[in-house]
């Protein structure tokens, strides 16, 4: 800093200071230096822009290329018959209507279940718990349970839904295990929903004379809703995609009938794929069905998310 | 010439967070429909003293309070009282307009519906006389539905007043309300709380003295959570009887 300044009123003084040889050259080596500092800079300046630059390309080329791939490889099996038929000779004629419909329920049954308990445990550990031991625990808890891997949360929910709660392999066991794995992605967004909500509205409330569940129920809550959606919005498109938790739990290679009831078993999407690619009986000659059935996987996933997306900007724009 | 009622008053009034002491026996007496200001340099207490008036200091966890604080001769402090009550009856208007992510009708009815009114025409008629009180009406009067967020900062604040008043509550206590706020903002506000005293007892907190001298009946110096000196405001800023409160007023120190 010094040196800079000195610099500075050295180059003023050089202007006018003619007779001073020694000290020239000393300025002007310092100038050099400065010049070439700022010039350094700004090189990492613009290197540093076009990587950050680089990353978010590769980031959207790598998703170009994936639907890409499977376009090209699956499209031609997405026809009409595809989705609204059964399948027939082994898998390898006829459609994935029953996965479509599985994952839809499983999907909606892991929301249904997930994201009240989320919510609510998110409400009570940032309203309501008082700082302490318990709630450390409680934390901790729930960030480990985030660790878990999936294939663990299928055998836990075989272990407790399936055989000790006595369910079956059914949608409902599949989708509380779906909703188990999905509830720390639903609590942590929640959460840091809740703390975004400004103090200061929560103080105009009680001050008005409002009780704290009241406050909570009809300030923060409506204040923090995008924010809590979008952690739905996460949660529930991870839960829909995943195999090895519906593996044990709900999902089978073939079911004759469309699911009637919370205790049948489903096929599904995702599952469907693994079977196809792995086990299936003419895996090659089957191979452009696992694509369109990838294709019809993502496009769920995606409208999902896009009419939770659009409800959300709906919901800012009448907040603001 | 009427003696003038006592509506609230602190008595021997202590308050600690945690271990700090911010409040050291403070005994006041606030008149009714008179207008009380609490002046003094930053960090001396007088916000801590202005909020353990509707126990908003309840919201922070290692806070105590010791001493009383009456509501018309009887100590909200006591547990008997019901809080969520007491803060319908002692209204709020906070330093930085704070309306809610609502409309502007939705803003000023909120307090109507947390405390149980129903009937849309109620609430209908007592937003607009609130809206009226607060001189804001003419100015959102087309707007009502529209979001509290879209109007300007001196809006927004005469908003928050409006949304204290239509709960109907005997005091007001006011901090700092217009110091976030440009001139003829903080011109409409202090005609406002003239216009208000007739109806309210109002309890202001102001860094700004003439600000005080404005507005006020009463005046309360405050320095390092002591009370100095309380008098009418023009003896008190004509005639100060300590020093201390010389040097303050006079700007020897602040």
């Amino acid at each position: 800093m010094n040196s800079l300044f000195a610099s500075n009123s050295t180059l003023i003084d050089f202007k006018n200071i003619q007779s001073n040889q020694p000290q020239n050259t000393e300025e002007f080596k310092m100038d050099k230096i400065v010049f070439s500092n700022n010039r350094f800079k700004k090189i990492l300046n613009t290197a540093v822009f076009h990587l950050f630059r680089g990353a978010a390309l590769i980031n959207g080329l790598a998703l170009f290329i994936v639907v890409y791939f499977m376009a090209s490889n699956g499209l031609k099996a997405i026809t009409w018959t595809f989705l609204t038929q059964l399948p027939t000779d082994s898998m390898t004629k006829g459609g994935i209507l029953p996965c479509i419909i599985g994952t839809l329920c499983l999907s909606l049954g892991a929301i249904a279940i997930a994201f009240p308990v989320g919510v609510a445990s998110a409400i009570y550990l940032s309203e309501y718990a008082k700082p302490g031991k318990i709630l450390r625990i409680i934390r901790l808890g729930i960030n480990n349970l985030a660790g878990v891997p999936s294939v663990v949360f299928g055998l836990f929910g075989l272990a407790f839904f399936v055989v000790w709660m006595n369910l079956g392999v059914s949608i409902l066991a599949g989708s509380l295990t779906l909703a188990a794995m999905s509830l720390p992605v639903i609590i942590g967004s929640t959460e840091e929903a809740l703390r975004s909500v400004p103090e200061t509205y929560r103080e105009a409330s009680l001050g008005l004379g409002a009780t704290k569940w009241q406050t909570i129920y009809k300030v923060v809550l409506p204040s923090a809703l995008p924010g809590i959606l979008t952690g739905g919005i996460l949660g529930i498109s991870r839960a829909a995609g995943e195999t090895a938790p519906i593996m044990f739990t709900a999902a089978v290679f073939y079911t004759p009938y469309l699911p009637s009831s919370p205790f049948d078993e489903i096929m599904a999407l995702p599952y469907h794929i693994y079977v196809l690619a792995t086990a299936g009986t003419d895996i090659e000659a089957t191979r452009h069905l696992q694509y369109g059935t990838a294709i019809v996987l993502i496009a769920l996933v995606f409208s999902i998310n896009l009419a939770a997306i659009i409800y959300r900007s709906k919901l800012r724009r009448k907040m603001s | 010439m009427n003696e003038p009622k006592i509506k609230m008053a602190s008595k021997n009034l202590d308050f600690y967070y945690d271990n700090f002491k911010a409040l050291h026996d403070i005994s006041l007496d606030i008149y009714q429909n008179q207008v009380t200001a609490l002046i003094g340099p930053s960090g001396c207490g007088k916000s801590t003293f202005l909020r353990c008036f509707n126990r908003m200091n309840d919201l922070i966890p290692v806070s105590r309070v010791e001493g009383s604080v009456f509501l018309d001769k009887e100590d909200i402090y006591s547990p008997k009282i019901d809080v969520v009550l007491l803060r319908r009856r002692i209204g709020m208007v906070f330093q930085k307009p704070n309306p809610f992510p609502k409309s502007i009708f939705e803003n000023v009815a909120y307090g109507m519906r947390v405390n149980g009114i129903k009937d849309k025409s109620v609430i209908s008629s007592r937003v607009e006389t609130s809206l009226k009180n607060s001189a804001l009406w003419d100015e959102v009067k087309d707007r009502l539905y529209e979001s509290a967020l879209g109007l300007s900062g001196g809006q927004q604040q005469r908003l928050c007043i409006a949304r204290a008043l239509a709960v109907d509550p005997e005091v007001l206590l006011m901090d700092e309300p217009a110091s976030a706020l440009d001139p003829i903002a903080t011109q409409k506000i202090e005609e406002l709380i003239g216009k208000l005293k007739e109806s309210f007892t109002i309890i202001i907190v102001t860094h700004n003295m003439q600000q005080a001298a404005r507005v006020s009946d009463v005046t309360a110096f405050f320095y390092m959570g002591k009370l100095i000196e309380v008098n009418n405001t023009e003896t008190l800023f004509t005639r100060p009887a300590l020093q201390q409160t010389e040097d303050y007023i006079t700007g020897r120190f602040g």
